[in-house]
């Protein structure tokens, strides 16, 4: 540790902490006065802090190294080879896919959000013939949904389906049967 | 007016290359520098410098400024040295290479420079302090080594440091205080007062030995 003339062991440890900062121009007034005060009361410290400073500036006599003149060509490269961030547009091999792919979407949105002519009363009432057939089948559909509701009807319809061929003419009267 | 580095390196994530070609030659030098003192192989610290930059701009999209620009590169840069060093083939090397230039080294005698040559002598004298500098701040621990060179050479703020080197600001002073003690023992023939600055030690047929 450090001397012990006109300073205790505590103060000459405390120092440690402190000296670097005040070699290095970093230390606050308060810190700075504080070891100049215990140093100039210290022998043994003095002698350790003049050896710092030695060491301080010997360590500017080390040459800086400059980077080879391929330094930034090599960087270039690497940066080159990395993989590209790929946003969704990147994906499209060309930008005519990418225009047409555009027009799908658009033209799938409007057709999505345009009304349908069998749901608008007003149009159906002025509907061609084969929309009213269509219209009809719906009808029939909503007719038979209490024997489509009825699981034991449709598990039926499966065990029918396994039956050989000739059997398989009386299946209309079955459904007829459990209508 | 000058950018901040900061700013720079908003700009680089705003997709300005040129910006980035600012930081590069800004810090370029610096880098290569600190990663060959950490390394002590220029070819390696080249490759971890650009290393450095390449991961600079890689995350330049995540870049968020919530600290400065410089601890933020060191940090990477003093990963990358840490984990090279402590790679065993680097490691190896570097033992075979000290033992090679250790071997009679006490017994080596010391070289009157004054008698030389003055150019000469001076040449020879400063390559000899070089790389006896080099050479002890490379036998530091690797942390202290990389707090010494962010603080002497690097000029980086206590925080920075600490930042950088994940640890309180105490204990970074603590480190570099144990670092400078170790410096100075190891560089008393070039310090103490009592040995003159001029003499180096030079190997059998009167060439420094360094």
């Amino acid at each position: 540790m450090f001397g012990k003339e006109k300073s205790s062991l505590h103060q000459c440890a405390a120092l440690e902490s402190k000296l670097i900062e005040y070699l290095d121009g970093r230390a606050r007034p308060v810190e700075r006065h504080a070891v100049e005060e215990h140093l100039s009361g210290c022998a043994s410290c003095r002698l350790r802090a003049e050896e710092f400073r030695a060491v301080w500036s010997a360590l500017d006599d080390l040459p800086e190294v400059s980077p080879s003149p391929a330094f930034d060509a090599a960087l270039r490269a690497r940066i080159a080879a990395e993989p590209a961030r790929r946003g969704f547009w990147d994906w499209m091999p060309t930008p005519r896919l990418a225009l047409a792919v555009t027009a799908l979407v658009v033209m799938s949105v409007w057709l999505s959000s345009r009304p349908r002519v069998a749901t608008n009363p007003s149009v159906v009432s002025q509907a061609s013939p084969s929309s009213q057939v269509s219209a009809e089948s719906d009808f029939g559909m909503i007719r038979d949904l209490p024997v489509l509701e009825n699981f034991d009807v449709v598990s039926k319809f499966d065990a029918l389906s396994e039956l050989p061929v000739a059997q398989a003419a009386s299946r209309g009267e079955v459904i007829k049967e459990t209508r | 007016m000058a950018r901040t580095d900061v700013q720079l390196m908003l700009d680089v994530k705003a997709g300005d290359e040129q910006s980035f070609e600012l930081l590069l030659r800004k810090y370029r030098t610096p880098l290569v520098n600190f990663l060959y003192r950490m390394v002590r192989d220029t070819a390696v610290a080249e490759d971890l410098a650009q290393e450095v930059f390449l991961r600079v701009y890689r995350a330049r999209q995540e870049y968020a400024p919530s600290a400065k620009f410089t601890t933020w590169m060191f940090r990477i840069a003093t990963n990358l040295a840490l984990n090279s060093v402590r790679d065993n083939r680097h490691r190896q090397m570097e033992i075979s290479m000290d033992q090679q230039v250790d071997s009679g080294e006490s017994e080596q005698p010391v070289l009157e420079v004054a008698d030389r040559a003055p150019s000469v002598e001076q040449e020879l004298v400063a390559r000899c302090r070089a790389e006896m500098i080099l050479k002890a701040i490379h036998a530091l621990p690797e942390k202290q080594r990389a707090a010494v060179l962010l603080h002497k050479y690097q000029e980086l703020d206590y925080d920075e440091i600490a930042r950088v080197l994940e640890c309180s600001e105490s204990a970074l002073k603590s480190l570099l205080f144990r670092a400078y003690e170790t410096l100075r023992v190891q560089l008393a023939p070039l310090v103490s007062p009592t040995v003159r600055m001029d003499r180096v030690p030079v190997d059998r047929s009167g060439q420094p030995a360094c």
